[in-house]
């Protein structure tokens, strides 16, 4: 298949260029950029004029929900969910039903994304068996069935001795682990962000500490170890401050955020919106515009999704009784753009933190638009809007909590591995 | 916080949910109307025939003598017809959910449901998803809101006291667990309260309580000083020795209300309790049954608010 994507301004922030510029797509490689090469006859001709053309997405965090969960979402559904969001590399967390621990399950989930239309999907394996923090799984094994790394999903880890060790095991074949930092016991039976918000709801409180106490202890704990850590969805001021502090004192850690903790704090919950309960919790303004502006000067290195879906059964209940989860692939872009419009970040900018440097936590070398990199590409419409509605959402998940929202960027087409997996003309 | 959900677009109830965003001017209405029901019981025939043909449903998910007995004798009053669930022990152990729980007595042609429920935002979930005509009486949801509760306290405060605008209110003990501390809390504010106090340890108070318009303080002498009312929160027996408190018995010792620390308060100060008392560990008798204590009448003045909330919602001029 050769695609030639023409009229489009390309935003490769990897390679530097915000520039108009053509695409060329060969045998699942970028051909060219800008000057059609000889001899090139394209099977299949995009028109971008209007729109931009950028490396596909990367999102850190999708729940594919398979195995164990296909009530919630499937693995059909949700990638080409992310498809139509534009994302061509996904990671997924290890919390399926069993967990992501053996590497049966992982070759099997590899093996039926593999067969099916969408992105590239890159599991990360449980850091523990059962993720019940007490027995390491076979990491080695794990690995070479294709987990790109390991974490212990929202599960809780409070056996610091085990901790240390999974990180000491991990390093020892520098694999990276990722982990959600939150104090398994300052964070028990809590639903929502500990704040004046929470309180005058009654609703049982997370506080910001169980973030920032876990992110001092995993943060000792990876000096000690060496390990390549990644701190996932990071909610708190002051752990942005920690997690900058550590990065300037050279300790090797990268950290994201989720899409839903930019836009949304505890003043969002006032209704009791179920679709508002997610982990961790939207914390207070001050915390957000921390994240914001943290995303921004670079400490935090990533936005993901962050994505749940979970079905109306277990969302249609009162607040605390609901599942956790928000639905949110396909608004990782819209979220980001804007993210960056509201905070005069340069689109360029703005992209690399969905595309070059997920994918550079992921160690992938997805993420750039180079000559002779993976035709992983998005073409959206970064002026046209949408409202968000559960039909304008290919998810089976119908729990975000923008519903009714409008917001900007609609994905034009998803080329993937040279063949476009997604496109609406 | 507003919440529209509770309120018609020309300003009349339509859910009571919280008390939370309610204007004075719905707060005074239900007091006022509350007055008129004071003599129904006193008469030899207990009713009204306002709510004669209504049908309404007590959902109580949660157990509840006092609330649910108080709801069934105004609904009576009232002339409505009414019928009593206890779901803990019925169709919830079988798996159904709220929402079909609620639609079953939909079909049922049911006007109002009084819910009760441990969930924070259970009632406020319930009045989301019903018909347009059926009206959501919260009887206590959670840790969130009892707002029948914060009414007739605050209606039994106006019996004794008067008016609001010059009251010292100290609210002693578990607030952090209390629906019906939230409800006071709000009810008092919105009247115009000038001074409310909360005497709690730290590990009984939630996060942040100042900015819900209340004075903190740690010791009843000190927060009992020249207060008019004194409102004594009922202590769950899982919270009397833990990692919230050592003891009962310290707990007695420190936030007890004894006369001797009820002396500290004004000597015309009355005294306030939601019920059930835990006697000897927020209460002595004493205190409990002496002459400032009001702790009776507001059990009677509940059911003339009770009866008013539902008429404002359901009655002929509603």
């Amino acid at each position: 298949m050769k695609i030639h994507i023409k009229n489009g301004r390309l935003i490769d922030p990897a390679n530097g260029i915000d520039r108009p510029a053509d695409v060329f797509v060969a045998a699942g490689k970028i051909a060219a950029i800008g000057q059609m090469p000889d001899g090139f006859h394209a099977n299949k001709v995009i028109d971008a004029a209007g729109c931009v053309v950028c490396p596909g997405l990367v999102d850190l965090s999708v729940r594919l929900r398979e195995p164990g969960l296909e009530y919630k979402a499937t693995l059909e559904s949700e990638m080409l969910a992310a498809a139509a969001g534009g994302v061509t590399s996904l990671a997924i967390p290890p919390d399926t039903d069993p967990p992501l621990d053996e590497p049966g399950l992982v070759e099997m989930l590899k093996f039926r994304a593999k067969n099916l239309p969408g992105p590239r999907v890159y599991p990360v394996g449980a850091l523990t068996q059962k993720l019940e923090g007490s027995t390491l799984t076979e990491m080695a094994e794990l690995t070479e069935a294709g987990c790109i790394a390991f974490s212990h999903a929202d599960a809780p880890f409070a056996d610091t001795q085990i901790l240390l060790r999974a990180l000491d095991y991990a390093a020892t074949f520098d694999y990276p682990v990722w982990l959600r930092p939150q104090d398994a016991f300052l964070a028990r039976g809590g639903v929502a962000h500990d704040g004046p918000v929470a309180s005058r709801l009654g609703l049982p409180g997370i506080p910001a500490l169980a973030e920032t106490v876990a992110i001092a202890t995993v943060l000792a704990l990876a000096r000690e170890s060496g390990v390549r850590l990644h701190l996932a969805r990071l909610s708190t001021r002051e752990g942005v401050d920690m997690v900058r502090a550590a990065k300037q004192q050279g300790i090797k850690v990268s950290c994201d955020v989720s899409a839903n903790h930019l836009h949304l704090s505890e003043m969002d919950l006032t209704r009791f919106d179920s679709n508002l309960h997610f982990l961790p919790p939207a914390r207070s303004l001050r915390d957000r515009d921390a994240l914001i502006n943290g995303l921004k000067d670079g400490t935090i290195d990533a936005i993901c999704s962050d994505h749940a879906p979970v079905d109306d059964d277990e969302k249609q209940l009162p607040f605390g009784e609901s599942s956790p989860g928000a639905s949110g692939v396909e608004l990782l872009l819209p979220l980001t753009l804007k993210w960056a419009a509201e905070n005069q970040v340069p689109l360029a900018q703005a992209l690399a933190c969905v595309t070059r440097k997920p994918a550079q936590i992921l160690g992938v070398a997805n993420g750039h638009l180079g000559v002779g990199a993976h035709a992983d590409i998005c073409v959206f419409d970064p002026e046209a809007s949408f409202t968000v509605t559960p039909k304008t959402l290919k998810s089976l998940g119908n729990n975000t909590p923008f519903l009714g929202l409008e917001l900007p960027g609609v994905v034009k087409a998803t080329v993937i591995d040279g063949h476009v997996d997604y496109e609406v003309y | 916080m507003p919440d529209n959900l509770q309120l018609t677009p020309d300003g009349k109830l339509k859910h009571l949910l919280t008390l939370d965003g309610l204007p004075s001017r719905i707060l005074t209405q239900i007091l006022d109307t509350a007055e008129t029901f004071m003599d129904v019981g006193e008469r030899d025939v207990k009713k009204v025939p306002l709510l004669r043909g209504k049908a309404i449903f007590n959902l109580f998910f949660e157990p509840s003598t006092r609330t649910r007995t108080t709801f069934d004798i105004a609904a009576k009053r009232l002339s409505a017809d009414v019928v009593t669930l206890n779901i803990a022990a019925s169709s919830q152990s079988k798996g159904e959910t709220v929402l079909d729980t609620v639609a079953n007595l939909t079909a049922m042609h049911a006007d109002m449901f009084i819910v009760r429920h441990s969930q924070s935002g259970a009632a406020h979930f319930i009045a989301r998803h019903v018909a347009p005509h059926i009206a959501v009486v919260n009887a206590g949801d959670g840790r969130h809101a009892h707002p029948t509760q914060g009414l007739l306290d605050v209606f039994t405060i106006r019996r004794y006291k008067g008016a609001f605008h010059n009251l010292r209110v100290a609210i002693v003990g578990d607030i952090l667990h209390s629906r019906v501390a939230r409800s006071q809390i709000h009810a008092l504010t919105t009247l115009g309260v000038p001074e409310v106090r909360v005497i709690a340890p730290r590990t009984l108070l939630p996060t942040g309580v100042e900015q819900m318009g209340v004075h903190v303080y740690h010791d009843m002498k000190a927060g009992l000083k020249d207060v008019d009312v004194v409102i004594m929160l009922r202590l769950q027996n899982e919270r009397m020795k833990g990692a919230l408190l050592p003891s009962a018995q310290e707990y007695f010792k420190l936030f007890g209300l004894t006369p001797e620390k009820l002396a500290l308060a004004k000597p015309d100060a009355i005294v306030m309790h939601p019920g059930p008392m835990n006697r000897g560990v927020e209460i002595d008798s004493e205190v409990a049954d002496g002459p400032q204590s009001v702790i009776l009448p507001q059990v009677t003045y509940g059911i003339a608010v009770r009866m008013a909330v539902m008429s404002m919602l359901m009655g002929p001029t509603a």
